[in-house]
Parts: structure tokens; sequence; C-alpha cells
């Protein structure tokens, strides 16, 4: 059993770049003796639905059960109900602003990740598999060849750079990156499970995922429940940012109070008036009632936000959280693929509804029908971009409707001037929807890193 | 729910947009105003819920009319 302290699982306290250090480490990936299972699931499958694993790219579903979809597909996807390689692609293209885990898992642990994605397909049955990034991917390149060299890549691994774009990395999107129809959500059904990359079975897994999946091969689901709670056992990396005096990627268990993990970040640089969890797909919590929320998807849920991709940002006291709120979603609004109408016609016009809300005059009228766009937009689109979106102005219009009489009464306050606090990338060039992107996106993202 | 009592239809029919496909024709806002209205877009709002069996013949015209096969009659997820 490792002696590792708890937390400390996906995130090594050194960098491990190399190959040899990552095996001196966990040890060799213990690989199946059989290649090929009998008519039940792979042990590895068993294993990942025993130890409860969520997935960890924001839903939340559970890892073992979309494995065993994706392997029971392929059991009878061929011709004939034959049976069919499928395929993993591990989305490591993080496109939340906010969120900087992936990306230093990425760096710390490559070869965790890889490991996942290897025995992951051999669970699954894949014939092949893709690494999706959005940046750096010549040094995962080079762990890719590495591996092959030492002979660990029992199955084709192809780094796959994904461009820029919020909807680009959500998991119909590199599907139909992969498949050279665009990096665009699409319509379910089919899911990837059943039908994805180039119409084979397809498991998409972020990369957090992956690594504990690696993990809990060679240390088994029981090791993996020792840490976090019963209904959600394990340990979330978290990008804590915003108003704290040490913003970076924490691994906390889960069940760790917000508390917590805010004291990990070095405590409040400022005074501090809310927290948004769950990234730009969660809701406000408001202090100081928020520090005792635990950090699950249930205790989140149940306070009014997510735990989504394991995002929180303090909103300091100094500024405006309507204006906050509106200059995300003037963001979420331009990220819209322009697919669905309701996504294209009515993000646009919740973003100005808001906008005009923060720093215009919040009449009564406008009121309305900013909350009646928020039941125009959700579930009307192929991805859950719109839904998103209304759930987060919904929330800011819950927690702050004190700003809210202001606004209305007195026009928009002195803070909302103040220098933004939640991220935003840089505007990037308009997503142009059925133009296959040409050119790497330029934008830039902000290093959350520890 | 009420439900089809002879059994040769035990589930229930939902009607369902591909928001993809759909280009807001309105053909079937037009076919079937008792379940589907027009959003402040001119794209189809559906009335949640399974299609009462009164109205599934119309149901199914409103699909076969769809010029971008966009509405689906399908069983609930």
């Amino acid at each position: 059993m490792p002696s590792r302290a708890v937390r400390m699982r996906l995130l090594p306290e050194t960098p491990q770049l190399t190959l040899d250090e990552h095996l001196s480490t966990y040890g060799p990936p213990p690989f199946a003796d059989t290649a090929c299972d009998t008519a039940g699931a792979a042990p590895l499958i068993v294993a990942v639905e025993q130890s409860g694993l969520a997935g960890r790219g924001g839903a939340g579903f559970p890892a073992g059960r979309k494995m065993r979809a994706v392997a029971e597909a392929g059991r009878r996807g061929g011709p004939f109900r034959s049976q069919v390689g499928t395929v993993v692609v591990a989305n490591g293209a993080e496109s939340e602003p906010a969120s900087g885990k992936d990306r230093l898992l990425l760096r710390r642990a490559p070869h965790l990740v890889l490991d996942g994605i290897v025995l992951a397909a051999e669970a699954v049955g894949a014939t092949r598999a893709y690494l999706c990034v959005h940046d750096e991917a010549a040094p995962l390149r080079d762990a890719v060849t590495s591996r092959e060299r030492a002979g660990l890549n029992r199955v084709p691994v192809q780094v796959v750079d994904v461009p820029g774009g919020y909807v680009a990395s959500q998991e119909t999107a590199l599907v139909g990156l992969l498949n050279g129809t665009g990096p665009l959500p699409a319509f379910i059904p089919p899911r990837p499970s059943e039908r994805g990359v180039r119409r084979h079975p397809t498991l998409v897994q972020n990369v957090e995922t992956l690594a504990n999946i690696a993990l809990i091969a060679r240390h088994g689901p029981e090791w993996f429940r020792e840490a976090g709670t019963p209904s959600a056992p394990g340990t979330a990396l978290v990008t804590v940012s915003g108003a704290v005096a040490r913003p970076g990627v924490y691994e906390a268990e889960l069940g760790t109070t917000i508390e917590t993990l805010l004291d990990w970040a070095g405590g409040f640089a400022e005074p501090p008036q809310a927290v948004l969890a769950g990234g730009y797909f969660g809701g406000w919590l408001p202090l100081p009632a928020a520090r005792r929320v635990h950090l699950t998807d249930q205790a989140l849920r149940a306070a009014g936000a997510a735990l989504g991709p394991g995002v929180l940002i303090v909103l300091p006291e100094s500024s405006c959280p309507l204006a906050e709120t509106a200059r995300v979603t003037g963001y979420l609004a331009s990220q819209s693929a322009g697919q669905c109408g309701p996504c294209r016609n009515g993000l646009p016009a919740l973003a100005d509804a808001l906008g005009q809300v923060a720093f215009g005059r919040a009449a009564d009228d406008l009121l309305r029908w900013t909350h009646q766009l928020l039941g125009l937009v959700s579930g009307r689109g192929a991805c859950h971009l719109p839904d998103g979106t209304a759930g987060l102005v919904g929330s800011a219009l819950t927690t702050f409707a004190d700003d809210l009489r202001y606004h209305a009464t007195r026009g928009p306050c002195g803070r909302a001037a103040r220098l933004p606090v939640l991220p935003l990338p840089a505007p990037a060039a308009p997503p142009a929807p059925p133009a296959p992107p040409a050119r790497p996106d330029p934008r830039s993202r902000p290093e959350a890193l520890a | 729910m009420s439900r089809a009592e002879d059994g040769r239809r035990p589930r229930p029919r939902v009607l369902r947009v591909n928001p993809v496909a759909c280009q807001g024709h309105g053909m079937c806002i037009e076919l079937l105003p008792e379940l589907i209205a027009a959003d402040p877009w001119g794209y189809p709002l559906i009335t949640p819920g399974p299609v009462p069996d009164r109205l599934l013949p119309l149901a199914q015209r409103a699909v076969n009319s769809c010029p971008t096969l966009a509405l689906l009659l399908t069983s609930p997820q």
C-alpha cells in the first residue's frame, strides 16, 4: 500500500516527466494477462465500477458504467452484430477558462494519464486511442514515443491538438474533430459510446478520470475508496482562483469543505463576498455560508452550485457580481457554435439582457425578459452550453438579489468598473460554424498552477 | 399518465427536436399547435411529456412534414 498522503494521489510533489521516474514511483501498469476477456466484462471495468469513480470532466457520469457500455457496444458493433474494435479518447483539452487542473496533471504525471489510457483501452477492447489537448502537445508526443520504445503502449496512442473554443472539448465535439467533421457538438443519439470515432463505439474520458483508473488498476477499488466519502469516493483536482493568496490547483479528498480548500490556497487576499463553484456551468455560493459546504457534487448541487471540473473562484467584495456574471455570459454567448437556433439567438439575447442589468438600468420588464430567456434556452441545444449559461445567470439572479435591487433602483454600482476577476480568454476569432479551423487558436489562458 | 390499455403500444411516445438539424421552418408549429409553439425566434417549443393518443396521427404528420427531418417521435429516454 502506498505511503503517500491521501491527498497527493494524482499530483506528485516532484514533477514526474520521464518514464523511468514514473515507473520507479508507481511501478509498471498492470496489464491484463488475457488480452481478450470471455463473455463478462474485463476485471478492470468491474474494479472501476466497484470503486465508484465518477467522471472528472464536469458531468460526473460513473466511469465504470461508461466503460461497460463501450465494451458491450464493441462486442456487437460490427457487421451482423460481430465484434468491432472500440476507440478511447482522453479529453485533456480543458476549455473551462478558470480550470488549470488537466494541464497541470498532464505536465506533472503524463505517464499516469497514459497508463490510464492504455489500461482503459485494453479493458474496453480498443484498437486505438487519442489524447486530445489544447496546447503543450509536444512533450506529450515525446512521452508517447518513450512508452512505445519501452513497449508500454499496447494500443497505439495519438496526441491530437484541439482548437480553442468552449464547446470544442465537449464529448461529441471531440468525436467530430477526430472524424474530420469539425469540433462541433452533435445531437444525441447516437451516443459516442454506441457510435463515435469512425462509427466505432468510443469511450471519452477526462484525463483525470483516466489517471484515477491507472491507480485503481494498481491498487484496487478498496484503496480508491479510502479517500473521499462513501457516495463520492476518491480525490479531485480543484483549481482555486480569485481573491485567494495562493491560487492554484489542489488535490483534495471529495467531501473536504470549501473552507479547507480556501485555507490551502492561503486564505482570502481581500474581503470576499461569494464563491463560484463548478466553473462557468456552476453556480454562485454566498460567503460565509459557502465555507461549510462539502466538496461533492451532491452537496454543491444542494447548495445551488455544482462540482463541475473542480473550479472554485472567490469573488472579492469589491467586485460587482452582476457585472462579472454579465461578462462571462457574453463570453459564453460568443462561444456558441451557432448550430442550434435557440442557442444562437438566445445566448446573445441573454448576454445583452444581463449586460443591461449590470451596466444599465434593471427595469422590471428587463428582469422579466431575462428570466423568460433562461427558460427559452435551457435544454434546447445539442450540448449543454445554453443550459450551463442559463444556470449561471439564474444562480446570479438568485444569489445577488440585493445587488439586483440596487441596480434596479440606482443603475450600475461603482464596483461594476473594477478590473474583472473571473478569467476570460482573449477574444478569439469568432467561431465560424461550418469551416474547419485552419490555424491554432491564439488565445492565451491563465496559468493557474500551484 | 394515460396509456393505451390494449397493450399494443405499451410505451408512450414523446416529440423531440434535433436542434442542430432544425432550421426553424415552422412546419411543425403550423401543423401541431396543440403541442408545439414558436419561440421568439421561430424555433419550436415542445410541450413536455408524452404525446396524447388522440394527437399521435397529427404528431406523425408533423414529423413527416419537417423539411430537415429535425422533428422526432421517439420513446422517452
